[in-house]
C-alpha cells in the first residue's frame, strides 16, 4: 500500500515526527516516534485514519472505568441524584444522604463525570489510535453540552460513546444527526421542551450558528424561528417534567405548517422528516462547509489559518458529501499544514499542555483526580464549559499570567513526581555533566534543542541544583513547551 | 402603570445633589435620569473601576421588574410572586434582598433598557461586539484595554482579570494580569528567577508579554491572599464571592488597581427559568453586597459595573423560560454613582412599542454608559476606548 502522499517540505524526519505528533496526535511519546520512524509520517496517518482496534486499553478502560459503558437509562438508575435518593430514603438532611451515598453502592452522580473524565485522559495518553481522540476531543467541542446542566451529566457517557466517537472518522451528516437526536443535546439545548404551542428556539440558533452554517452565514432571526419550528416535537422518552428518557419523536408538538429555512422550503404537513430534511439542507451547504473546515484548519493548523487552505478543504467536503476522512486527509496533505510557519504555531490547551507532558517523560499508570484538577487550575474543567461555545481554540483565551502560572507548578510537581498516577523515571539520562542532561531533557520534551538564551538559563539552573528533576520542571513550564 | 412613552425617565429623581462634594447637573435633552456626582479628576488616582460581566443574557426584566400589565400579560408564567420594592414604578428580583439596602442607602443604581445599539442573538456575536466595544464590530483589542492607554500605570496590578483567561474587553497591548484566584498566584521561590528568564526570552510573543505580567504581579500580590474581609463582610459560597473577594483585597492592598473585570455565567434562561435565575441572582446580590461591606469606606474610590451580552424576549417562551432578546438592566455600586434610582428610558412593553414585535427596546446605548464611566469616575476621556459615543448622563450627576 502507498503511503499517505506528504508533500516534501526540507524537514528532517525528527521534526516531522515532531509537528505530526504535536498536531494529529496529544503530543509526541516515545512509542509513536518509534511509529512514525517505521511507518514513515504518511504511514503513521494511514494507520490513523483507518485505526484498528486498542483492544487492550479498552480491556483496562472497562475495569478502572465502569460507568463508561453505562446505558442512559443504566446511568439515572444506578446514580440517582441526591434528592432523589433523599425522597427514597425519607431522609430530610441533605448531608446525611450525601453521606450514606458516597460509599458504594450509592456512589454520587459526579461520579459519572469523574470516570469519563479520567478515561479521556487514560485515552488521550495512551491510546494508539492518537488522531481518533483528538478528533472526539474536537468535535465533542463543536456539539458541547456541558455537565453543568440540569441531567446532563447522566448523559455525557452516552453522548461521547454514542453520538460522537462512532462518527469522528466517517460522515458530518451522521455526526449531526446523532448529536440532534442525543438526549444530551435535547436538555442541553432545550429542544425537548420545544413544541409548536410553545418553541424555544435554543437549539435552532446553536443548529445554525455553532453546529453548521456559522454566525456569519447571513440568515436571520426569522430563520432561526423557522429551524425551531421544524424542530418541533424532536424530544424524549418520560413524562411531565421528568426531563431523561431516551429520543421520542412527539408527532402532537410538531409543527405541521409550512416552513422557510435560508432557501429550504418544507410543505405543510411534514412530520419528523421536515428536522432530517433541515439536517441534510445544513449539512450539504457550502456555508456549512466553509465554517467546519475552517475549524479544522485553525485546529490543526494556525489560528489563522490560510484561506486558500480553508477553500480547498470545503472544496473537498462538499465534493465527498461531507465526508470527514477525505477532509482530513486533505488537510494532513496540504503545504500549508506542513509549512514553517505552521510548525511551533499553536499554544497548547491546558489538556494538550498536561497530555503532551506526561506523554513525553511520564508513565501514567491510573489517573487520579489531581491530574483532571490540574487541567482545571489551567482553566479548562473538562466536560464542564457551560456555554454552546465550547473551549476556544485560539492561544489568546489561554495565555494568561494566572494560567502561566498554574502551567508551571504543574511542570515542576508534575517532574518532581508529584503527582498522583504519573511515574517520571528519567532514568534514561546521562549522569555529571548538567550540559548532557539539559540537552537530553530538551531533545525528550521539545524533539528540538533549546534556543542559546534559554539553553543559558536553564543550564545556570542546573549547576545551582543538579537535580534532573527541577530541569524537567522548568523545561515543562518553559515557553517553549507552551507550543506545539 | 401603563407605559406609554418611549422617553419618560423611569423613576422620580430624588436625593439630588446629596452627596459629598457631588455636583448636580441638570437633565439631558435625552430625558436621562442623572445618577453619577462627578469629583474633579484630580481626586481620581485611586480610583478602581470593576466591570462584572455577566454571561449568558441576563433577564433585566426578570431581575427589576416592571410594575406594568403588559409586563403581567407577556409573562403568565414567570413572574415572580413577589418582587422586593425599589420605587413606584420598579421592583427587584426576590432573590436579590441583599441589594434592597444598597440602593435605599442610595449607593446601588439600576439603569433599565440598556443595551446595544448594534445587537446580536447570537451570545458570542454580542458578547464580542460589547467587550471590543466597537458597536456591532470585532476589533484587535478589547476597550477596557484601550481605556488603559489612558491611564497613568506601570504597575503589576493596574489591570486585572479575575478569572480564567484574560476577556475580550482587557485584551490588547496595555499589560493585564489575569487569574482565576489570588491563593494560586505563586510559583516555589527557587525556580521563579529561571522562569522568569526564560519568559523574557521567549520567541512568542504574547508569551512573553504574559510571562512578563505574571513575574510582576508574583511580587506585588505576596501577602494579598490572606487578607480577611473587613467590616464582618460574609461573600456567599461559589465563584463570584471569591473572585470579588480578591478584588476587594486588591484594593485594601493599594497596588494600584484601576480597571478589575470578572465574570458569572448561567443566565441563559431558556427553559425553567423561575428556578434557574433565582439562585444566580442571588449569588450577584449577595456578592455585591459583600463586596460592598468589604470595602467600606473604600467603596467611594471603587465603582462596580454590571454588563451583559443581551437581554430575553419580553414574552415567555414555550418553555417557561426566555429566548435571546436585546436590551436588559444594569447595576451601578459605589464610587460616586448616584444611587437609589432606576435610570433610562423606559420604553414599555407594549406590543407596538417591543423591538421587532418581541423584545424590550434599547432606549439607551451601553456604551454611553460604561464611557460615562470612564470620564466621570476614572478622570479619563472615553473616545479612544468607546469612539463614536458621548459619555451619557445616567451614572453620575
Amino acid at each position: 500500500m502507498l503511503a499517505f502522499p506528504i508533500p516534501a517540505n526540507g524537514w528532517d524526519r525528527g521534526k516531522q515526527a515532531q509537528h505530526l505528533l504535536s498536531r494529529a496526535a496529544f503530543g509526541p511519546s516515545a512509542a509513536d516516534r518509534a511509529r512514525v520512524e517505521q511507518l514513515s509520517p504518511g504511514g503513521w496517518l494511514d494507520e490513523q485514519l483507518k485505526p484498528g482496534a486498542d483492544a487492550e486499553l479498552e480491556a483496562k478502560l472497562a475495569a478502572h472505568y465502569p460507568t463508561l459503558s453505562l446505558t442512559v437509562t443504566q446511568a439515572l438508575e444506578q446514580y440517582p441524584s441526591i434528592a432523589d435518593r433523599a425522597k427514597e430514603l425519607g431522609v430530610q438532611d441533605k448531608e446525611e444522604v450525601k453521606a450514606m451515598m458516597a460509599s458504594r453502592p450509592y456512589e454520587l452522580p459526579r461520579q459519572l463525570v469523574l470516570e469519563l473524565t479520567q478515561a479521556k485522559l487514560m485515552r488521550a495518553v495512551k491510546s494508539r489510535r492518537q488522531l481518533e481522540e483528538v478528533l472526539v476531543d474536537f468535535w465533542f467541542n463543536h456539539f458541547n453540552v456541558s455537565a453543568e446542566k440540569g441531567k446532563v451529566r447522566w448523559l455525557l457517557p452516552s453522548y461521547e460513546r454514542d453520538a460522537i466517537r462512532p462518527h469522528v472518522l466517517g460522515r458530518f451528516r451522521d455526526l449531526l444527526g446523532a448529536t440532534a437526536r442525543h438526549p444530551a443535546m435535547l436538555i442541553y439545548l432545550d429542544n425537548w421542551r420545544s413544541r409548536a404551542s410553545g418553541l424555544n428556539e435554543n437549539y435552532a440558533r446553536e443548529l445554525l450558528e455553532l453546529h453548521t452554517l456559522g454566525v456569519d452565514a447571513g440568515y436571520t432571526q426569522e430563520d432561526v424561528r423557522e429551524a425551531a419550528r421544524v424542530l418541533s416535537g424532536w424530544s424524549l422518552e418520560g413524562k411531565g417534567s421528568d426531563d431523561w428518557g431516551d429520543f421520542k419523536y412527539r408527532r402532537r408538538a410538531h409543527d405541521t405548517g409550512e416552513k422557510r429555512v435560508f432557501g429550504l422550503v418544507l410543505p405543510a404537513g411534514g412530520q419528523m422528516d421536515d428536522g432530517e430534511r433541515l439536517l441534510d439542507w445544513l449539512a450539504q451547504h457550502p456555508k456549512t462547509a466553509r465554517h467546519l473546515c475552517f475549524k479544522l484548519a485553525q485546529k490543526f493548523v494556525s489560528d489563522a489559518p490560510p484561506p486558500a487552505l480553508v477553500e480547498a478543504l470545503a472544496a473537498e467536503y462538499l465534493r465527498t458529501g461531507g465526508d470527514l476522512r477525505a477532509v482530513y486527509a486533505a488537510l494532513f496533505g496540504s503545504r500549508a499544514f506542513w509549512s514553517d510557519e505552521a510548525f511551533g504555531a499553536k499554544t497548547k490547551t491546558p489538556l494538550e499542555l498536561v497530555v503532551s507532558s506526561v506523554r513525553a517523560v511520564g508513565d501514567l499508570t491510573l489517573v487520579q483526580p489531581q491530574l483532571v484538577k490540574a487541567i482545571e487550575a489551567m482553566g479548562q474543567p473538562l466536560y464542564r464549559a457551560t456555554p454552546p461555545t465550547g473551549w476556544a481554540e485560539v492561544a489568546a483565551s489561554w495565555v494568561s499570567a494566572g494560567a502561566l502560572v498554574s502551567r508551571i507548578n504543574f511542570g515542576l510537581k508534575l517532574a518532581k513526581n508529584d503527582m498522583p498516577g504519573v511515574q517520571v523515571p528519567l532514568a534514561s539520562l546521562p549522569a555529571g555533566d548538567p550540559e548532557l542532561v539539559v540537552d537530553a531533557l530538551a531533545m525528550q520534551l521539545l524533539g528540538a534543542p533549546l534556543s542559546p538564551d534559554s539553553r543559558e538559563t536553564v543550564l545556570s539552573a542546573a549547576r545551582a541544583d543538579r537535580d534532573p528533576r527541577v530541569i524537567a520542571g522548568l523545561l515543562i513550564g518553559s515557553p517553549e513547551f507552551q507550543k506545539q | 402603570m401603563t407605559q406609554g412613552s418611549n422617553t419618560r425617565p423611569l423613576s422620580p429623581r430624588r436625593g439630588e445633589g446629596q452627596g459629598e462634594g457631588l455636583t448636580r447637573r441638570e437633565l439631558g435633552a435625552a430625558g436621562l435620569s442623572l445618577l453619577f456626582a462627578s469629583r474633579t479628576s484630580a481626586s481620581s488616582t485611586n480610583r478602581t473601576l470593576v466591570v462584572v460581566f455577566l454571561r449568558g443574557g441576563v433577564d433585566g426584566l426578570a431581575m427589576i421588574p416592571p410594575k406594568d400589565r403588559d409586563y403581567e400579560a407577556l409573562r403568565p408564567n414567570l413572574r415572580d410572586e413577589a418582587p422586593l420594592e425599589l420605587d413606584r414604578s420598579f421592583g427587584l428580583h426576590p432573590s436579590m434582598s441583599a441589594l434592597q439596602l444598597l440602593f435605599t442607602q442610595k449607593r446601588l443604581a439600576v439603569v433599565h433598557a440598556v443595551g446595544q445599539l448594534r445587537p446580536s442573538r447570537s451570545h458570542f456575536d454580542a458578547q464580542d461586539f460589547l467587550e471590543s466595544g466597537l458597536a456591532g464590530e470585532k476589533g484587535a483589542d478589547g476597550w477596557l484595554n484601550r481605556a488603559l492607554q489612558s491611564l497613568p500605570g506601570g504597575g503589576a496590578f493596574t489591570a486585572v482579570a479575575v478569572q480564567n483567561g484574560v476577556p475580550y474587553a482587557l485584551q490588547g497591548a496595555q499589560p493585564i494580569v489575569a487569574f482565576p484566584s489570588l491563593r494560586d498566584f505563586r510559583v516555589a521561590p527557587g525556580q521563579a528567577q529561571s522562569f522568569e528568564q526564560l519568559y523574557a526570552a521567549a520567541v512568542d510573543e504574547a508569551l512573553k508579554v504574559r510571562g512578563a505580567e505574571a513575574f510582576s504581579g508574583l511580587q506585588a500580590a505576596k501577602g494579598l491572599a490572606a487578607l480577611e474581609p473587613k467590616n464582618g463582610a460574609v461573600y456567599p459560597k461559589g465563584q463570584l464571592g471569591r473572585r470579588l473577594q480578591d478584588i476587594a483585597r486588591l484594593v485594601h492592598g493599594d497596588v494600584g488597581l484601576k480597571i478589575a473585570a470578572t465574570e458569572l455565567g448561567g443566565f441563559d434562561t431558556h427553559l425553567g427559568q423561575r428556578q434557574a435565575l433565582a439562585p444566580r441572582l442571588k449569588e450577584l446580590a449577595d456578592g455585591l453586597a459583600a463586596f460592598a461591606t468589604d470595602l467600606g469606606e473604600r467603596l467611594s474610590d471603587v465603582c462596580l459595573v454590571t454588563v451583559t451580552e443581551f437581554g430575553r424576549t419580553a414574552r415567555e417562551n414555550g418553555t417557561r423560560g426566555t429566548d435571546h432578546g436585546t436590551a436588559s438592566a444594569m447595576l451601578a455600586l459605589g464610587g460616586a454613582v448616584k444611587g437609589g434610582r432606576v435610570a433610562g428610558d423606559w420604553p414599555g412593553l407594549a406590543a407596538a412599542q417591543l423591538h421587532e414585535g418581541r423584545d424590550l427596546r434599547v432606549t439607551l446605548d451601553v456604551r454611553a454608559v460604561l464611557a460615562e464611566a470612564l470620564s466621570s469616575h476614572l478622570g479619563i476621556p472615553s473616545e479612544r476606548a468607546l469612539p463614536g459615543v458621548k459619555p451619557s448622563r445616567t451614572l453620575f450627576g
